[in-house]
């Protein structure tokens, strides 16, 4: 019986293999005219249009600008800059007070209490100065940045801004051997490369899709734009005259955004001129009409949707590293601990690169996510300085009142300016976060592909922060 | 007396708004499954979370939901599961997020369909809307945006809509929650069969299509009795369509339920 369906079923296939001829090659093409045929007289019957012309005007007139071969790179600049510039300027105050609240005030008050029941003393060290304090400093050094800066990404997106720059990228992209739509992805990935990676299933060409994976992480994303923007407002706000530092340092973490969008760009072209050759391939984008946001919506769905995920995430991240931190620089072999040891023993290695061992023992601990680079060096620097006047002993994650008291421990730390432009190179240009690495083996299922998206841009972040070190000190 | 009293407060709109309980992500034992299709950025994503009280990411561009989201709703006690599928243009080519959708109205079979359309670009979203009626015999037409056609002064008579179509059509603008209720109205009559769609089946030209359709929907039928889109399986039979071609290979076009759907759609995303 079951054979007799089975010889049923084979031959409806060979007599559709058989009428296939019989209706010839441009079949798809009538089936798709007569569709479009159809809608067009279904439109027709029920539709009906006054005085066309009127509302279109104010779309088409701002997409001139917007999307103009002359105005719509420095456009997409000037938006970047101002988002980012107001983002500097306004989480500076609420930064400090949360700092003076968590840190300054409730950090003492749980000692206290730990004294008081007579806690050990490493319990209360282990979770208290470890993973208390690491999540302390997540949220006082992140939530204000994320605060900002999510909402008004947020509105520019609500507003259609996001596939006018892919429109204005898509002619760079193809000339790179990628997928216009790479550009989409690559904004997406501004948000989180995991987003990003799986942002690229719009990407019909596993050759382009691919592509595109490897360089998403080359768009800076939530986990490191706090680093970026701390980073840039002490050490590059801080070398100019006070009244330019709000510029300067917006325009740096701009200058950052894009090198990621030129180094994916270069690295797209290499990749589709030797391991991942072909065309690329044309694709339709529907410029979607601006629409005005809904402001109180956007700024609820951003706080809730990222900053509140992100921040999540990072306070989950750093309660462990809290942890870590606080044994590697508690456990000690005569009298030099572990922390010590691997930054002692890193640090010509770390120099070469204009960095330093505090800097790459703070990434290998924030593998899982990027959101704890910057709270991890700052322990570690203090540690290793012995700055005991400032923490309250190994291990601790100390109170920093502003961004001037961040800078201090920096420049005790032997940081200079090229530490701090390195770092925000490295920060942008090194392997993608633990969470990226597992979503891009589920997206490609290829242990290959995951190993060439994980280490290429480590090998490329040494590669080039080598260079501009050595570059830097002939100078 | 009291008992048509009641009747009478079911059948009034004000009394169903008070009777949507949104289900967020808890959807056991629904009742019935409820697709939402339509081109990308017609805000699919809105009305998904207009519906379920989730907060899934919108934004104004195209191809924001690449894989499916779900949620559920409570309607007239009746438990309805929510799916939001990616925006495609068409369901004709293969793209992954394309397939997705596709395979989801084909094998899944929901119990409802709904498209939701750009009311300003009517013309062009019809296509995919014929494309989907030739699949599902239960649509809802949810023409989403209204206001911006409004600005735009287009006008759309959405009686002759429903009438040429054959299912109903609801005007919305879902960024303002407007519409919905009326769009939940018509997806609980479609779904419990209380309004029958009768949906219009795009007309080719070409006689040698047509006798090969028929042709080839005789021996369908045949084999697969209780297919409700065999004219659609017939058309992608003669573009030579793989996955339709190993479906009737293994005979699973036949046997396809929701409910055993689901599990295998979900390795799938």
């Amino acid at each position: 019986m079951e054979n007799i369906n089975n010889t049923y079923r084979e031959s409806i296939i060979s007599e559709a293999t058989t009428l296939r001829w019989e209706v010839g090659e441009n079949f798809h093409d009538s089936l798709m005219e007569s569709i479009y045929k159809n809608a067009s007289e279904i439109a027709a019957h029920s539709v009906t249009k006054k005085n066309k012309q009127q509302n279109h005007t104010f779309d088409q007139k701002l997409d001139k600008i917007i999307t103009s071969r002359m105005f719509g790179f420095p456009a997409m600049f000037i938006v970047l800059a101002v988002v980012f510039w107001v983002t500097i300027i306004g989480s500076n105050a609420p930064s400090a007070m949360l700092a003076s609240v968590l840190i300054d005030k409730i950090h003492p008050w749980l000692k206290e209490i730990a004294a008081a029941i007579s806690t050990p003393l490493w319990i209360s060290g282990l979770l208290i100065d470890g993973a208390y304090l690491g999540m302390a400093w997540v949220v006082s050094v992140m939530l204000p940045p994320m605060a900002i800066f999510f909402p008004l990404f947020t509105l520019l997106e609500d507003f259609g801004y996001l596939p006018r720059v892919s429109f204005n990228m898509d002619s760079l992209f193809r000339k790179a051997g990628a997928h216009g739509k790479q550009a989409l992805t690559m904004s997406m990935g501004f948000g989180c490369n995991v987003a990003g990676v799986i942002a690229t299933r719009v990407i019909d060409s596993p050759r382009e899709r691919l592509i595109a994976i490897i360089t998403n992480n080359f768009a800076l994303c939530n986990g490191r734009w706090p680093t970026q923007i701390l980073i840039a407002t002490i050490f590059i706000g801080g070398a100019v005259p006070g009244y330019l530092a709000g510029i300067a340092s917006a325009g740096a973490v701009v200058g950052v955004a894009l090198l990621g969008v030129v180094l994916s760009l270069v690295v797209s072209w290499g990749l589709s001129r030797t391991v991942l050759k072909g065309e690329a391939s044309t694709f339709s984008l529907e410029l979607p009409p601006y629409r005005p946001p809904r402001i109180l919506r956007t700024l609820y769905t951003s706080l809730i949707d990222r900053t509140a995920i992100v921040l999540w995430r990072a306070v989950i991240f750093a309660v462990p590293a809290g942890l870590v931190i606080w044994l590697v620089s508690n456990i000690t072999i005569e009298g030099i601990s572990l922390a010590e040891y691997f930054i002692n023993w890193s640090n010509p290695f770390g120099l070469l690169f204009g960095l330093n061992g505090v800097i790459l023992l703070a990434y290998i601990i924030a593998i899982p996510a990027n959101e704890i680079v910057i709270p991890t060096i700052l322990m570690l620097t203090v540690l290793t300085l012995g700055m005991n006047s400032v923490g309250a002993g190994d291990g601790v994650m100390f109170e920093l009142e502003s961004v001037n008291a961040t800078a201090d421990i920096f420049k005790a730390g032997g940081w200079t300016l090229l530490t701090g432009i390195n770092l925000m190179l490295f920060s942008l240009i090194h392997n993608p976060c633990s969470t990226t690495i597992y979503t891009i083996y589920k997206e490609t299922r290829s242990l290959k592909w995951t190993t060439v998206s994980a280490l290429l841009p480590v090998v490329m972040g040494f590669i080039i922060t080598f260079f501009v070190a050595q570059i830097w000190r002939l100078i | 007396m009291s008992n048509s009293l009641i009747h009478n407060c079911e059948t009034c709109p004000a009394h169903n708004v008070g009777n949507l309980t949104k289900l967020g992500i808890n959807m056991d034992n629904f009742d019935f499954v409820v697709a939402l299709a339509g081109n990308p950025n017609t805000g699919k994503s809105t009305v998904f979370n207009a519906l379920t009280g989730l907060k899934q990411h919108t934004g104004n561009w195209p191809g924001k939901t690449v894989t499916r989201a779900e949620g559920g709703f409570l309607y007239n006690n009746k438990k309805f599961k929510l799916v939001d599928l990616p925006g495609t243009y068409s369901l004709l080519s293969t793209s992954t997020d394309e397939e997705v959708a596709r395979n989801f109205v084909l094998f899944g079979q929901p119990d409802v369909t709904v498209i939701v359309v750009d009311s300003s670009r009517l013309e062009r979203n019809l296509n995919l809307v014929l494309q989907v009626l030739e699949i599902t015999n239960r649509a809802v037409l949810c023409l989403n945006l209204i206001d911006e056609a409004k600005r735009h002064s287009i006008i759309i008579d959405e009686r002759k809509l429903s009438k040429d179509l054959g299912i109903p059509v609801v005007p919305t603008s879902a960024r303002y929650d407007e519409g919905i209720n009326e769009l939940l109205k018509m997806i609980y009559e479609v779904a419990t069969g209380a309004f029958v769609c009768k949906p219009y089946k795009i007309k080719t030209e070409s006689k040698q299509v047509k006798n090969a359709v028929e042709k080839l929907n005789g021996k369908l039928l045949q084999a697969f009795p209780k297919l409700p889109n065999v004219n659609w399986v017939a058309l992608r039979l003669l573009e030579g369509d793989q996955e339709i071609i190993n479906a009737i290979r293994s005979g699973d076009l036949g046997s396809l339920e929701i409910k055993n759907f689901i599990p295998l759609l979900e390795e799938q995303t």
